[in-house]
């Protein structure tokens, strides 16, 4: 029984009804959430909340049990062959990097727009290192991942992601895995993405980074969305208890 | 009535090494082929190749290779193929080894952290380019020392085919110790001869284990 309700086909990504289990627990509870294009948003909560889960089923890294999932006006629908479609036009940023440790910097971005996109090794070349100046790092093109900072193998990564000219980004917890020292360089890199109109999800615990550049910001617990708002209204003025408290928690 | 035990008898049982050697490259190049194949799909998605894969390797690493020799050896004389020691032994250790391989590539596919894979999928890639330029290269690496470990025990499981009467190390040593009734010069040498073969090989791969260490500890 789902709801025909003509899209609006100006969304990026919308989800409607989704669930998900992980065998008997349920890790996503009918979420419902319409991202514009050129929009960026924040998702918080406490661990366990399901945000990374939220965020991974976009890109079907997570399958889901029931709900639909529409992309840049492409449907996902379970056991469908939309799936590599969509991966094509969202880019993702990990925890962990998940930078190919065996490739250099510059085959790292170079791999899938040559295997998936189809582009020539020259083009490729010519594409990865635009990005990698974007990113700052332009003069690490010849290094194996582990040679780097944290923070550069990270912009590293999100140079690969946008070598695929992806028009959504997923950011899952981009700077949990970094020393202190070096999450305002792999944030700046985020703020410059989105200051040129890059559709983002973001999941993370940096509220500074929210309040600079989200558009929405959500907030989820036990795997619902329990609120969304601007960050204006959601920091000052958070209409939930559970947002309340996680709030007051972190701040400190 | 014994012959001795002469230059040409050693002559004799040195040269059969040739046969231990080359059957040991038919058995772990065909193990090498199988095993890819057997790893392959036992980290498959697809259950019924995952299934098929497991029981190959249940089968085969649950009976004794004595057991799997003399089964190929009959079954194709049986099936009207002949009996044709070449390709009872090669075919009866081929199995053999991919079984063993698959096992332990998969070990070293599942190694690589499922980032990578998840990050394969992300930026689009196809199975078949996740595989070969992401995930294999990583195994490759760490499979590098268990491989070379096993091709010792390949080495010397090739003695069995001695029992179906295929001439190589062990089988030219009964032979001569049939002659010359000298089991424990004749055998001493036999196992010299392995030792030879597979002692390099041995450290070959701790060296390997020892540098791979290395290169995982951060």
């Amino acid at each position: 029984m789902s709801n025909a309700v003509p899209e609006n086909t100006d969304a990026a990504v919308v989800m409607r009804d989704v669930d998900k289990w992980y065998d008997s627990y349920h890790a996503l509870t009918s979420i419902n959430l319409t991202v514009a294009r050129g929009e960026k948003i924040v998702v918080c909560g406490p661990s366990g909340s399901g945000k990374s889960t939220l965020i991974r089923c976009i890109n079907q890294l997570e399958t889901i049990r029931s709900g639909t999932i529409t992309v840049d006006g492409i449907e996902l629908t379970a056991g469908g062959d939309n799936v590599d479609k969509i991966r094509r036009e969202v880019g993702m940023v990990f925890q962990q990097f998940n930078l190919f440790p065996h490739m250099t910097v510059l085959e790292n971005c170079m791999l899938a727009p040559i295997k998936v996109r189809g582009v020539s090794k020259a083009e490729a070349e010519q594409t990865a290192r635009r990005y990698l100046e974007r990113v700052r790092i332009p003069e690490q093109a010849e290094k194996y991942p582990a040679q780097l900072s944290g923070g550069q193998q990270q912009r590293v990564a999100i140079a690969r992601a946008l070598c695929m000219n992806p028009k959504i980004m997923l950011f899952d917890e981009p700077t949990s895995a970094l020393d202190p020292e070096m999450v305002n360089e792999v944030l700046d890199t985020m703020i410059d993405l989105a200051r040129e109109g890059m559709t983002m999800l973001v999941v993370t615990h940096e509220m500074g980074f929210a309040r600079k550049v989200a558009d929405r910001v959500i907030f989820m617990d036990k795997g619902e969305i329990v609120e969304i708002g601007e960050p204006e209204s959601f920091f000052s003025n958070p209409q939930n208890e559970r947002t309340k408290t996680f709030l007051g928690q972190i701040a400190h | 009535m014994f012959r001795s035990f002469g230059p040409n008898e050693v002559l004799y049982i040195v040269s059969a090494v040739q046969w231990t050697l080359l059957l040991s490259a038919i058995a772990f190049a065909g193990g090498a082929v199988g095993g890819m194949a057997i790893a392959l799909a036992r980290v498959s998605t697809t259950k019924p190749l995952r299934y098929a894969a497991l029981a190959f390797i249940r089968v085969f690493q649950g009976t004794p290779l004595l057991m799997q020799l003399f089964l190929v050896y009959f079954g194709l004389s049986i099936m009207g193929v002949g009996i044709n020691l070449w390709v009872a032994a090669a075919a009866a250790l081929t199995l053999h080894a991919s079984a063993y391989l698959g096992e332990i590539w998969r070990g070293c596919i599942e190694a690589v952290p499922s980032g990578q894979s998840e990050a394969s999928y992300a930026l689009g890639l196809k199975y078949r380019d996740r595989m070969r330029y992401v995930v294999l290269p990583q195994a490759a690496k760490i499979s590098v020392a268990p491989t070379v470990g096993f091709l010792v025990q390949l080495i010397k499981a090739t003695s069995l085919t001695s029992i179906i009467g295929f001439v190589e190390l062990t089988r030219a040593g009964q032979i001569i110790n049939n002659a010359t009734f000298q089991p424990l010069t004749v055998f001493s040498l036999v196992a010299a001869v392995y030792f030879i073969l597979c002692w390099p090989l041995s450290m070959w791969a701790r060296h390997l284990e020892g540098r791979f260490a290395v290169a995982t500890t951060r």
